[in-house]
């Protein structure tokens, strides 16, 4: 195989890796949201079952969360949930690995939605309650604080956490390869199996460090924007 | 007839009653200095007064509308306790000014939100008002680019924004330099002469004398001694007040 041949075969694992990063974050970042307000509800049952789930979510390996989603369909109903909208997809339309792919996204979208909600616990607990008070004796309503005030604030001062999360999201994606689905490194450890191939293994790195590279400058970027005020 | 009535105002928190029984009146235009020693309920009352604590008892009236009675047993809405915060401006110790907006969208913010007018009205009675408090070349900076002082003449001049009836500040000036401090005292000062009714707690003892109409002396959460400021600051009565008084001398 010459070396085109290599990268562009590389190069359809790391589509997959870039939809699985893609979809968790624009699934898991609002997720974390209602999560988030549910950790500091009021109400004692909500923050407590949502800061559970949390505990779990965030306490036990994703490759783990993984497996659970994948095959905990078929264990309780008896039904290969996933397994079925693998061979149905690739006997209808020709797409291999749709099922799998489902249950891997579901669980990055759950695992990361838990971290981003924690994050933005944190970002919104930050806030001083004399903003919030500014804004009651100015008679605003809640709501119109929380949209005015409050949230930019909070995005200033959760940009730093959230980009150490997107970055270490792009190499987690490497996990999905745990039920076979066929990211970048599944499609390296293919070539070494059958090619005896073993250099495009670690020639993987390079597709993580120029997209790291990238989402760095554009994360540094978003930073620097929101600087122009101090909180 | 007095702009604000205020009358046998209790407040615990939790087991702790820090206000016991306060009553007071205040006349349209007049200023009134509440002072007294740390933890005797000041900013609470200002705090109960300004609705962001739930009173426990008593009755608050602004010029004629009955704001609060805890005789009414009926529930307070959300909606009631925006307009009554409406009848009253507050200016924190700390200014807490909007950092991510200029000094001219601190001003504008509410009343826009609240539909006080057209953009264009709004935007010309916050300058008015920036002008006022000597701010006309900053009304485009972010408030981490003033000094304490001029932070706090925004808080002043956003608070005016909304024409309220009673301007009340905690301590406005203990969390500035003492140069700084004069600015935003005379800031006070130039409001009196265009007849802002105001409510200031402070530590400032020669500004309560020559600035107010009346000075209320608190300790423990009650009104020991008021009177007008000649009264109660260079003659007081009450042994409290008289100690209390005393420690501020030997401290400056
Ligand atoms: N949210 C609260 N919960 C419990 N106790 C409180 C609360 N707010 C105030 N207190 C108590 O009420 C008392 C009066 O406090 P307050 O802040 O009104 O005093 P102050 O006169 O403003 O004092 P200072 O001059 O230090 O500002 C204090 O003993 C304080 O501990
Ligand atoms: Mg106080």
């Amino acid at each position: 195989m010459s070396f085109l041949e290599v990268t562009a075969f590389l190069f359809d694992g790391f589509k997959i890796s870039l939809l699985i990063f893609a979809v968790t974050l624009l699934c898991g970042a609002p997720l974390g949201l209602p999560i988030a307000f549910c950790s500091m509800s009021r109400f004692k049952i909500v923050k407590s079952i949502s800061k559970v789930i949390v505990w779990i979510v965030r306490g036990i390996p994703l490759m783990l969360q993984i497996f659970i989603i994948y095959y905990v369909p078929g264990l309780l109903f008896g039904y290969q949930l996933f397994g079925q909208i693998d061979r149905y997809m690739f006997i209808e339309y020709g797409i291999a690995d749709a099922g799998r792919i489902t249950a891997v996204l579901i669980a990055f979208a759950l695992n990361y939605a838990c971290y981003f909600s924690e994050i933005y616990r944190g970002g919104i607990e930050s806030i001083s309650k004399g903003q919030y008070e500014a804004g009651y004796v100015l008679g605003l309503t809640k709501s119109q604080i929380f949209r005015k005030i409050i949230l930019k604030q909070v995005i200033q001062r959760i940009v730093p956490p959230m980009s150490n999360e997107i970055i270490t999201l792009i190499k987690d994606t490497a996990l999905a390869n745990c039920i076979m689905v066929c990211e970048i490194i599944k499609n390296a450890k293919e070539l070494a199996a059958t090619k005896a191939l073993i250099w495009p293994l670690f020639f993987t790195g390079v597709f993580y460090l120029v997209f790291v590279g990238v989402l760095t400058v554009v994360l540094n970027k978003a930073e620097k924007k929101l600087s122009y005020f101090r909180s | 007839m007095a702009i604000l009535e205020v009358s046998n105002i209790k407040k615990s928190f939790g087991k702790t009653e820090v206000l016991k029984d306060i009553s007071f009146t205040l006349e349209k235009g007049d200023v009134l200095s509440i002072i007294g020693s740390s933890g005797s309920g000041k900013t609470t009352l200002l705090r109960c007064l300004n609705f962001l604590e739930t009173t426990d008892c008593g009755k608050i009236v602004a010029d004629g509308e009955v704001l609060f009675d805890s005789e009414d047993k009926t529930k307070m809405t959300d909606e009631k306790i925006r307009e009554n915060r409406l009848n009253f401006g507050l200016v924190f110790q700390n200014f807490n000014l909007f950092p991510q907006y200029t000094v001219l969208q601190n001003l504008t913010l509410a009343p826009t939100l609240l539909k006080k007018g057209d953009d264009v009205t709004i935007k010309q009675k916050a300058l008015e008002l920036i002008k006022k408090v000597g701010l006309e070349e900053k009304a485009d900076f972010y408030p981490c680019q003033l000094s304490g002082g001029q932070q706090q003449r925004v808080a002043i001049a956003r608070a005016l924004a909304l024409n309220p009836k009673i301007l009340f500040f905690d301590e406005p000036t203990s969390a500035l330099d003492p140069e700084l401090t004069m600015e935003v005292l005379n800031v006070i000062k130039g409001l009196k002469e265009s007849g802002c009714t105001m409510v200031i707690v402070t530590h400032e003892m020669a500004f309560a004398r020559d600035v107010s109409d009346k000075v209320i002396f608190m300790d423990g959460g009650v009104i020991v001694e008021q009177g007008d400021p000649e009264q109660v600051i260079n003659n007081p009565q009450n042994e409290r007040t008289k100690h209390f008084l005393n420690r501020y001398k030997e401290n400056s």
